[in-house]
């Protein structure tokens, strides 16, 4: 601001005056003390004791004067700021007290006022169970594999050893397929995820472990345990030396990840094509753990009061499948699995009615979330 | 199959300390499901009682004639006096054994007997019909006891069997042998290991002649048995017993020489046939039917026959479509007395592609599809002639048909430790020997693996995994280890996978909810989407069997099913709905051949597959959602914003960001679309353009035609196409240097897109632009007639310095110039 002043004058510097520095300093000292909030206080802080403030602009001056009035000068300049400045800081502490004390409390808000401005939406339980259900096998080492929803009769069937005039074949209630102009295309909508077994066994390097999720279809009704289209899991597994035993380690595994530790499984023979031997799967009922069986004192609505709830349908590859996809039963076998996803949400959920799954009430899908 | 205990044991040395609900858990496991236990009887109490009718007195004077009867029923009143009954069936007379239920009784259906004044008289008790007491349907009226079944006044529930409990085993089509008590007591045998008598053990004696003649063709029927009964009597009554076994089993009670094949056919799962000989003419051929033959069939049906069909032909013609119904022509009635039982192995495949193609499913045919004994046909015929003889009075004639054209069955060779190398489990030596014996198998043991000849009723025994599974079921399921699987290090969930989760999340953040629509559509919903009739979205795969006629369709859209559910929600009282769907459509190929069946001796070759992937439509997944109503609602805060154009194009948005996709967006006049309000969104794949979907507001006519709410919105995209344009991300630089913001506002023709503004200051705007946003449209007064004012914010910034005021203007400068010369914009003062 000042170039060297060679005059050394000091009653030419009248900011460093003694009654000068003294009227700054009260007036500061003033406009603090007469501050009334915060934001009242930074304006004087600005006025009073920022660079611009006219004990800044005196200190500056300070340089201007002889040598041995500096010292001076520079001792009654800096008690005032000094003073300026801790009255500023108490000023500050009482007014910030008075602030937690008196305004947060007058700026209170009704925290229990909604603010659903864009309420969020939710995916289908299905869909999310059926990723749960394919995380626990990820887990494991499986991957996810995949096939069309339109399916070649001979990958739904024929590979899977269903026989074109055995009854298994005519069982599946299948949605066949016409071309546009009503020509047959020998498709069908897949009536089991199986076909993909067929597709992971043609398209991946042995060893196979996958499980394949996905949409099927048959000729039901829909009812309130019974849907056109409905969703499996699939699994596979072909490797050298597979076993019965590990397609129960890994049904346990599902079970346990699923439902909860400790849950017992068993194993039904049954029959599936494109699989010897073959078996339903129960569990134990994680509800009443089998607490209601023979116990109508206490009936448990999950599992009827059997004690196990059917989960699905499993077995040993059959090694005709194993041939049809080109891959030697002599060298590799094989376990493979179908759960039924809508059961698996059925049971975790207590869905009791199917039509709740089809028909996209958003007061169902709203109570799942997005993962459950 | 229905299985009565009492019947079973007549087989099975069973523990009598085994319960139905037992056995029933056995056999569940061992693949037999048993899906239900039925204690027939179990709610029938006595007194329940023999009675001999002493005294009937007509009643008249009523609707129907009535009579007043004095019955014995001993001691078992307590008086020792007659009972008083009132009783309004007919078929009785004095004298007869009757069945009474005293007062205190409680008879099926919880029905309670007790003493009651009706048509004028107390009648105290009631004399018993079939059904009353849980048995068959029997119109005659009341049951009459044969003589000498017990004494008057002694109890009748146990006597007469009312009390039985039957399983219903739900029989997988692998195991026919188990639809007959014969094959299910031998299972039963094998897993308790008890003793088990053949039922099909019957003698047979040598034929004392030719029996009636018949030719057999030995391509549809290898074994053939013709036996004749003389002198049946063809009024001669059903004994009870059989009666109540038919009906335990499910069978109605017709006439002795029916319910006689049908009782063999569930002892020994042979169905037969019993023909009226005196209706055949001349002598019998097994035969294909050949094109044109026709028969009225048992069912008054007139069926055109076809090759696949096999018949049983006399001089006439067809008088019987083998193993699956008879001939009416033909048919045993009242008045016959000679009687031809035919008991033949018919070929499977022929069996059940007749019974689907005339839509016949008999016990017969369910028997033959699921393979029957190729070796008990004589022993059926002579079980069922022997059975008219003893009940029917008919003379069994020693000389019968039988044509044998079987060939033995080849052994299957298998390893001695297969079934315990399938199960996991070391099972001890000689394991599979002996199950596989008891279960009629002949084994022959070389060294290590067993040469195993199934028996003739176990056509479904093939393979050494079928061999496994007999070993394995009859050891135990329950013993199956659990072993944990060893897979090799997996890859987790590909990109593509990744993806649909995080675009589902996404949706649902955003507000959407997910719906699950089924995949069948009609032509109304392609006519409601207005699309034009050479529409490529009309050519759809059909279902020749829809469960709906008005649906048999495939979708090739996702936007009907989303629109049918949005309708229900509002119907439903949630006028403000956001959906999402994601899911295949099926768009077939242009000009595609019938999918092959392959064979399944052996891999498909690479060409085999591309045959089968040419024949299948092409299933892209796709992405469609739908909104209508307040997308944000109105509240303390103030009012809310309507569903628009907007909201939809922002979901197309919001899914390329989570794909890390470039998005862009440009008007079109696509259905079902407003035309001035959609937009077709695109990617860039490789510098090529590829269109990805459209959005925006959907055309009044499909708002009405679908009934949705007025100026709904709906987008669909095909993300496997999004997919296809994403690129591996480079991370960007990210500059520490302060930014310098610029604002421009242009003023452009009103028919120039604002996102073209945009482009051209961003490619105008060079190397320092960070981001380019519009802020604000607008038009009036101030910028003319049919010309609008946009304004937009530039942000530059520099890797490497400040920016100063010069440098970040002459971007600006630049970025108008080069908006200017795209667009014909002019800088706004």
């Amino acid at each position: 601001m000042s170039a060297p002043n060679d005059s050394f004058d000091p009653v030419e510097v009248t900011p460093l005056h003694p009654d000068e520095v003294a009227r700054m300093r009260e007036e500061a000292l003033a406009a603090i003390e007469a501050a009334k909030d915060l934001a009242e206080l930074k304006e004087v802080r600005l006025a009073h004791a920022s660079d611009r403030s006219p004990l800044a602009l005196a200190n500056r001056e300070i340089g201007a004067l002889p040598p041995a009035a500096r010292a001076d000068a520079g001792k009654r300049v800096g008690g005032a700021r000094r003073d300026v400045g801790q009255a500023l800081k108490a000023r500050q502490a009482v007014l910030e007290a008075e602030r937690d004390e008196r305004v947060l409390v007058e700026e209170r808000v009704d925290v229990t006022l909604p603010w659903d401005r864009a309420p969020r939406g939710a995916r289908h339980p299905l869909t999310t169970v059926a990723e749960r259900m394919a995380d626990i096998f990820v887990g494991m080492g499986f991957e996810v594999a995949e096939g069309p929803e339109v399916e070649a009769e001979w990958f739904n069937f024929d590979a899977l050893n269903f026989l074109p005039d055995h009854p298994a074949r005519t069982m599946q209630d299948t949605f066949f397929v016409e071309s546009p102009d009503g020509g047959e295309t020998g498709l069908v909508m897949r009536t089991h995820t199986s076909p993909v077994q067929v597709r992971a066994l043609l398209s991946r390097e042995l060893p196979v472990y996958v499980v394949a999720p996905g949409k099927t279809f048959r000729t039901d009704e829909l009812d309130a345990t019974h849907s056109p289209v409905f969703h499996q899991l699939e699994g596979l597994v072909v490797d050298r030396g597979i076993t019965l035993a590990h397609l129960r380690g890994a049904i346990d595994a599902f079970v346990h990840g699923m439902f909860g530790e400790g849950l017992r499984t068993r194993f039904r023979a049954s029959y599936f094509p494109f699989t010897e031997p073959s078996a339903e799967v129960d569990m134990e009922c994680f509800a009443c753990r089998g607490a209601s069986v023979g116990n109508p004192e206490a009936p448990c609505r999950t599992c009827s009061s059997e004690g196990w709830i059917e989960i699905g349908g499993c077995g040993v590859v059959n090694p005709r499948v194993l041939t049809a996809a080109g891959v030697d039963p002599e060298v590799y076998s094989g376990w493979a699995f179908g759960l039924g996803i809508e059961r698996t949400l059925m049971f975790a959920h207590g869905v009791r009615d199917m039509h709740d799954m089809v028909e996209g009430d958003v007061r169902f899908t709203s109570a799942f979330g997005s993962e459950n | 199959m229905r299985v009565p205990m009492s019947w079973l044991r007549e087989y099975v040395a069973l523990p009598s300390d085994v319960t139905a609900r037992d056995l029933a858990a056995k056999l569940t496991l061992a693949g037999l499901e048993v899906e239900t236990v039925d204690e027939l009887g179990s709610d029938i109490s006595g007194p329940v009682v023999v009675g001999r009718v002493l005294e009937i007195e007509e009643l008249t004077g009523f609707k129907k004639p009535i009579r007043f009867c004095r019955v014995d029923v001993g001691p078992a009143n307590g008086t020792g006096e007659p009972q008083e009954i009132v009783c309004g069936a007919r078929n009785f007379g004095e004298g007869d054994l009757v069945v009474v239920s005293l007062p205190g009784a409680e008879l099926a259906g919880g029905f309670r007997i007790g003493a009651r004044k009706t048509y004028g008289r107390m009648s105290a008790g009631m004399i018993c019909s079939a059904p009353e007491l849980g048995l068959w349907e029997d119109p005659d009226g009341i049951i009459v006891l044969p003589e000498g079944f017990g004494e008057v006044g002694t109890d009748a529930i146990g006597p007469l069997g009312l009390r039985e409990d039957v399983l219903d085993i739900a029989v997988t089509p692998d195991r026919g042998y188990a639809l007959s008590m014969r094959g299910v007591a031998r299972d039963v045998a094998a897993l308790y290991g008890v003793d088990f008598r053949d039922p099909a053990a019957v003698e047979t004696a040598e034929p004392t002649g030719g029996g009636h003649p018949a030719e057999v063709d030995p391509k549809v029927c290898d074994r053939y048995v013709l036996r004749g009964a003389t002198g049946f009597d063809p009024q001669a009554p059903t004994p009870m017993w059989m009666r109540r076994r038919l009906h335990h089993s499910g069978v109605r009670p017709i006439s002795l020489a029916v319910d006689v094949t049908n009782y063999v056919m569930l002892e020994l799962g042979q169905p037969l046939h019993a023909w009226d000989r005196g209706r055949l003419r001349g002598a019998l051929t097994v035969r294909p039917a050949a094109q044109g033959e026709k028969l009225e069939t048992l069912d008054h049906v007139q069926r055109a026959l076809d090759p696949d069909d096999i018949v049983i032909a006399d001089q006439t013609g067809p008088v019987n479509i083998a193993g699956v119904m008879g001939g009416l022509s033909t048919e045993i009635s009242l008045t016959t007395t000679e009687v031809l039982v035919e008991a033949g192995h018919f070929e499977a495949m022929h069996i059940a592609r007749t019974s689907r193609r005339h839509q016949l499913s008999s016990e017969s045919s369910r028997r033959f599809e699921r393979g029957i004994d190729s070796a008990v046909q004589l022993a059926a015929a002579t079980r069922a002639v022997e059975l008219l003889a003893e009940l029917g009075g008919a003379t069994v004639e020693g000389a019968y048909t039988h044509v044998d054209q079987t060939t033995p069955r080849t052994p299957i060779r298998v390893g001695a430790a297969h079934a315990g190398a399938v199960a996991g489990v070391d099972y001890p030596e000689g394991t599979t020997e002996k199950w596989l014996r008891l279960l009629g198998c002949e084994v022959e043991a070389d060294g290590d693996t067993l040469a195993v000849t199934p028996p003739t009723w176990r056509p479904d025994l093939t393979d050494p995994n079928d061999l496994a599974e007999e070993v394995i079921r009859l050891e135990g399921y329950e013993n199956i280890p659990s072993v944990p699987p060893r897979a090799p290090a997996g890859r987790g969930l590909t990109a593509s996978q990744r993806l649909r989760r995080a675009v589902g999340r996404t949706l649902a953040a955003t507000g959407y909810n997910e719906v699950l629509s089924y995949p069948f559509v009609g032509e109304r919903d392609l006519d409601g989407l207005q699309l034009e009739a050479d529409d490529a979205r009309r050519v759809s795969l059909r279902l020749a069997n829809p469960l709906n006629d008005e649906e048999p369709l495939l979708r090739t859209t996702l936007l009907p099913g989303l629109f049918k559910a949005l309708v229900r929600n509002v119907g439903r009282g949630f006028p403000d709905v956001a959906l999402f769907e994601m899911g295949l459509v099926y768009r077939p190929k242009p000009g595609s051949t019938r999918a092959p069946l392959l064979p399944v001796d052996r891999g498909p070759s690479a060409e085999e597959l591309r045959q089968i992937d040419a024949a299948l439509p092409d299933q892209p997944r796709r992405v469609g959602a739908v909104l209508a109503g307040d997308v944000e609602r109105a509240g303390w805060w103030g009012q809310g914003r309507r569903a628009c154009w907007a909201d939809a194009i922002q979901v197309a948005r919001d899914i390329a960001r989570v794909a890390g996709v470039e998005l862009e967006v440009e008007a079109d006049q696509h259905a079902p679309w407003h035309p001035g309000r959609c937009a077709a969104l695109y990617t860039r794949v490789d510098g090529e353009r590829v269109l990805v979907g459209h959005a925006g507001e959907l055309h009044p006519r499909t708002v009405k035609a679908f009934s949705l709410p007025e100026r709904s919105a709906a987008v669909e995209v095909d993300l496997d196409r999004m997919e296809g344009a994403r690129a591996e991300t480079v991370a960007p630089e990210v500059s520490t240097y302060p930014v310098a913001t610029q604002d421009v506002a242009l003023i452009v023709d009103e028919a120039v897109p604002a996102g073209a503004v945009g482009d051209a200051l961003a490619a105008g705007a060079g190397d320092l632009l960070e981001s380019v946003r519009l802020f604000d449209v607008y038009t009036g007064e101030q910028v003319g007639e049919g010309r609008k004012s946009v304004a937009f914010t530039l942000r530059f910034r520099a890797a490497d310095r400040t920016l100063t005021a010069e440098e970040s203007a002459a971007a600006r400068d630049a970025a108008v110039a080069e908006a200017v010369e795209r667009t014909g914009a002019t800088p706004r003062a």
